[in-house]
């Protein structure tokens, strides 16, 4: 049986999706405030992780770094408002790379399970 | 909690220092000087223990395996053992052999090297004039024909490099190079994809190299480059680039000024260089982009092309960083 990751594309997939992903999310007003200050070249590093970890690949993202790494931008008012609007960014990107829709649900419900440790609660 | 041992002596470093940071702090002088990776002057070498792979970054393969890192971008994770690296290892020396005044505040430096040295035009070295005081330029010759190095250097107000340069450096001295390195050059095999190049003042240097560089290596696309200043005397070789338009079709020169006065350079456009260019590339996906010059200019602008389509393997930024 394959993987979730195996099915999609594996890396190949996360190199296609990190550039669409990041384009949607800074033009997206509701979530490009939390992006403004930060570098390009680590923050693409970043989604590269992100789309690695909720593809289902290898990744060595713990609970703790998430909260770590959100800490401050809960402070300046990050919420659960957000997070869903990351989570449809991240649907739409799949949807034009064509991945199907029942792997779509699969992923959201990956990200979702962040949300806690994201939103240190 | 890490140490690191220098010269005999054990220090800590407080979370989130750097080597450089925590050495300074207890006075030792340590060559230092853009503090962002860059201009490698605060080359040094771990001799026991592992230093982080990003206080690598830009070295050469051959120096990291004999564990030289930046002290400025080394927060050590584990305790090390550290030395100074004999700045004879890291520099070439060179004699001046041209200085020609290219506009009010700008002169080109030419230097010959005492031996040889490889580098892609729009790279940067680091320029010394004795053992502690060197700046970070961009390589605008190119490196075929044995032509000598060439740099564009602005007379920054108290610089203390630029001011040497501009008001003592005499051809037939000498100084020291350091470097190449930076990955913002021309690279062929795909002679076809379209070029956008956008440079402020002497972000220009790099650009030159690059342009010079594609046209030799016989380039097909497109290559616009944008060059802007304040005002049109802070335009510069805009005779050579108009010449080099007129001889290349695939060249076109986009001059651009905040304001434009009176000028004799033709073509010139008044305005903001990001919203010019990008209204005359408003989709530069597929294109290649290179950005060099002011650091806020250069990071907007690699947001916005990014934003217009651009993929990120596409976008190659140098900004200009001061020296601090």
């Amino acid at each position: 049986m394959t993987t979730l990751y195996e099915r999609i594309g594996g890396e190949a997939a996360v190199d296609a999706a990190v550039d669409i992903f990041y384009r949607k999310v800074l033009s997206d007003d509701r979530v490009n405030g939390f992006f403004d200050d930060v570098d390009m070249d680590g923050q693409i590093a970043k989604q590269k992780g992100f789309l690695t970890m909720v593809f289902g690949g290898p990744n060595n993202y713990t609970g703790k770094d998430m909260r770590e790494g959100h800490k401050h931008l809960v402070a300046n008012g990050l919420n659960d408002s957000h997070v869903d609007a990351i989570i449809e960014l991240l649907g739409e990107t799949l949807k034009e790379l064509g991945v199907a829709d029942s792997d779509i649900a699969e992923i959201a419900g990956i990200a979702n399970g962040a949300r806690d440790d994201v939103l240190n609660r | 909690m890490t140490q690191l041992k220098f010269k005999d002596n054990v220090f800590t470093v407080s979370a989130g220092d750097t080597v450089l940071d925590t050495l300074l702090e207890q006075g030792h002088a340590i060559p230092n000087n853009c503090r962002a990776g860059a201009c490698q002057s605060c080359v040094m070498q771990v001799t026991k223990g592992n230093v982080p792979e990003n206080s690598q970054k830009g070295l050469k393969d051959s120096q990291k395996a004999k564990g030289f890192f930046l002290a400025c971008s080394c927060t050590p994770k584990e305790d090390i053992n550290i030395q100074l690296v004999d700045t004879e290892q890291l520099r070439i020396s060179a004699s001046v052999t041209e200085i020609n005044k290219l506009s009010g505040d700008v002169v080109e430096l030419k230097i010959k090297m005492t031996d040889a040295f490889e580098y892609h035009p729009g790279q940067y070295v680091t320029l010394w004039k004795d053992e502690h005081l060197g700046r970070s330029y961009s390589i605008a010759s190119l490196p075929e024909n044995g032509e000598d190095l060439c740099f564009h250097i602005r007379h920054v107000q108290d610089g203390q490099f630029s001011g040497w340069v501009h008001n003592e450096l005499q051809v037939g001295d000498a100084l020291s190079v350091q470097g190449p390195a930076g990955d913002c050059f021309y690279t062929s095999g795909n002679p076809e994809q379209n070029l956008l190049l956008i440079g402020t003042g002497t972000g220009l240097a790099p650009l030159y190299g690059i342009i010079h560089d594609a046209l030799k290596q016989g380039h097909t696309g497109e290559i616009h480059l944008f060059h802007g200043a304040e005002n049109p005397t802070g335009l510069y070789l805009t005779d050579e680039l108009t010449k080099l338009a007129q001889q290349h079709s695939n060249f076109i020169y986009h001059p651009c000024v905040m304001n434009i006065e009176q000028s004799t350079v033709k073509n010139i456009t008044e305005g903001d260089i990001s919203k010019i260019a990008l209204e005359t590339v408003p989709q530069p996906k597929g294109w290649k982009s290179f950005l060099c010059g002011d650091e806020n200019l250069v990071k907007a602008l690699k947001k916005k092309i990014f934003l217009a389509g651009s993929n990120m393997n596409d976008i190659y930024a140098d900004p200009f960083i001061q020296s601090k």
